[in-house]
């Protein structure tokens, strides 16, 4: 490990709050300091699709909520007194209005957002379907179209197809910023890969060499990829972990290349999967939950069997965590359905497509279900709360 | 010209369900909608100026499928959330 005692933040000791966003609206549920008493609330927006929900960790009261309905266009929802009162983002985000003639995007929805660099209070990123950036300065009150990606002469080529996505629209997500440098940008698309920019979003290259894409004809494409979860670790801003498509990788930045420490996961397993969720303090340390992509993609857990994985040394080893979990189920993870505490032990929280919320206050040593019988879940956040 | 709003879109209008509004063109006639109700509009019609998948709009029970239909003050106009899955 690069980083040094000094920099390693203290683990977090105050109440937790668990963000989820389901099919039919979003939920929070709130914990204590010990993260063994839960409370969960009414649901938010109850009948909204809830995409995404992510508390501002600049000030600890912000929320936004990517949202929209089976009827209704996308938007962003706002509460600036965690979850009390809501407005409506003013300007939402939106593709630019194509020139008289021309076919221009259309937004389907939000699908991520993250907040800005901590130097750069109320500044917000959104990642959309179709694949598009956007950027808010005013804490999402208005958003702006990323003229960088969204205008880029190459989007279109990088992105392929509508078809060429997840079967419920192709997707922008896991954009990150480089704790050290506010316009060091990664982000991941399905389809499309993992993009870099280094001048805050004005430009874009790829960064898939040495990642398989085996839907693909051509080897070793420059773009084109399926990254399914992407991050970077906040002491180690020069590595990346992903979950992709075909397989788990990690990447040096001066390396440049990906290698895939999936390889090294059960046989019967394998390294399918979702999301991926990294240690707050230990760059070493990974969480995956795999899933069965064999055949026509399943997507539940191999053979029926839920179980996360941890590997503490970057990938040469995985270790099988599932106590506590239910012997046989046919949930799916989804990518943004798994989230990490900053407590010590590290807190694990999971979301269903069956609505069940597990938990573990113990790295994934033992699992909890905190909630059932939710909505189908589509993203989980694990956010600290001020004491 | 009177407007009939479905319940999905009510929240914009303070639970009203009938809103009157002017124009020239259906075009017209949501951005005045818009001015009075701020965010209605993009949540029925994208950025390209399109009706959104599951949303129609009537005049005078024709459905319509483009924003430059003409319109005018007596003109009944129906926004209808069509179905969309479960």
């Amino acid at each position: 490990m690069k980083t040094t005692s000094t920099r390693i933040p203290k683990p977090a000791t105050g109440p937790v709050a668990v963000l989820i966003g389901t099919r039919k609206g979003a939920f929070i549920l709130r914990g204590d300091n010990t993260r063994r008493t839960w409370k969960l609330s009414p649901p938010i927006f109850l009948g909204h699709i809830a995409h995404h929900m992510v508390l501002d960790p600049r000030d600890r009261r912000t929320l936004l909520l990517a949202a929209r309905t089976g009827h209704l266009g996308p938007t962003v929802f706002r509460s600036t007194d965690f979850g009390k009162t809501w407005k409506e983002a003013e300007q939402p985000p939106s593709f630019p209005k194509a020139p008289e003639g021309q076919q221009g995007l259309v937004l389907d929805h939000v699908f991520w957002l993250t907040p800005g660099h901590v130097s750069q209070p109320g500044l917000w990123y959104a990642g959309s379907s179709p694949q598009g950036l956007f950027r808010s300065e005013d804490d999402g009150r208005t958003w702006e179209s990323v003229s960088g990606f969204n205008d880029h002469p190459m989007r279109n080529e990088w992105t392929g197809g509508a078809g060429d996505g997840t079967p419920d629209g192709p997707k922008m997500h896991s954009i990150n910023i480089d704790p050290r440098d506010p316009n060091h940008l990664y982000i991941g698309m399905s389809s499309g890969g993992v993009f870099e920019s280094i001048d805050g979003g004005k430009d874009w290259k790829p960064l898939n060499k040495g990642c398989e894409a085996n839907f693909i004809p051509t080897p070793d494409p420059e773009f084109g990829h399926d990254p399914h979860c992407v991050l970077l670790h906040p002491l180690m801003p020069d590595r990346l972990y992903q979950q992709n498509h075909c397989g788990i990788y990690r990447m040096e930045r001066a390396d440049g290349r990906w290698i895939r420490i999936g390889r090294t996961m059960p046989k019967q397993v394998g390294d399918i999967g979702f999301p991926v969720v990294l240690h707050p303090r230990d760059p070493d340390t990974v969480w995956v939950f795999p899933m069965d992509g064999g055949d026509v993609w399943p997507r539940t857990s191999p053979d029926g069997k839920p179980a996360c994985y941890v590997t503490r040394n970057a990938g040469k080893t995985w270790q099988r965590l599932d106590t506590g979990l239910p012997k046989l189920a046919w949930f799916t993870v989804k990518r943004q359905a798994m989230a990490n505490d900053a407590h010590d032990s590290v807190g694990l929280y999971f979301g269903t497509t069956s609505g069940e919320l597990w938990a573990s206050r113990n790295g994934g040593a033992k699992w909890t279900c905190l909630a059932s019988h939710l909505p189908e879940i589509y993203s989980v956040e694990a956010s600290e709360l001020g004491k | 010209m009177k407007i009939n709003v479905p319940t999905p879109l009510r929240s914009y209008t303070g639970k009203q369900r009938v809103i009157e509004a002017g124009g020239a063109t259906l075009a017209e006639m949501l951005a005045d909608i818009d001015r009075r109700y701020p965010g209605f509009r993009f949540r029925i019609i994208d950025e390209q100026d399109g009706i959104r998948p599951h949303i129609k709009i009537f005049v005078n029970e024709q459905l319509v499928r483009d924003l430059s239909v003409v319109t005018q003050p007596a003109d009944q106009i129906d926004i209808i959330c069509a179905l969309s899955g479960g």
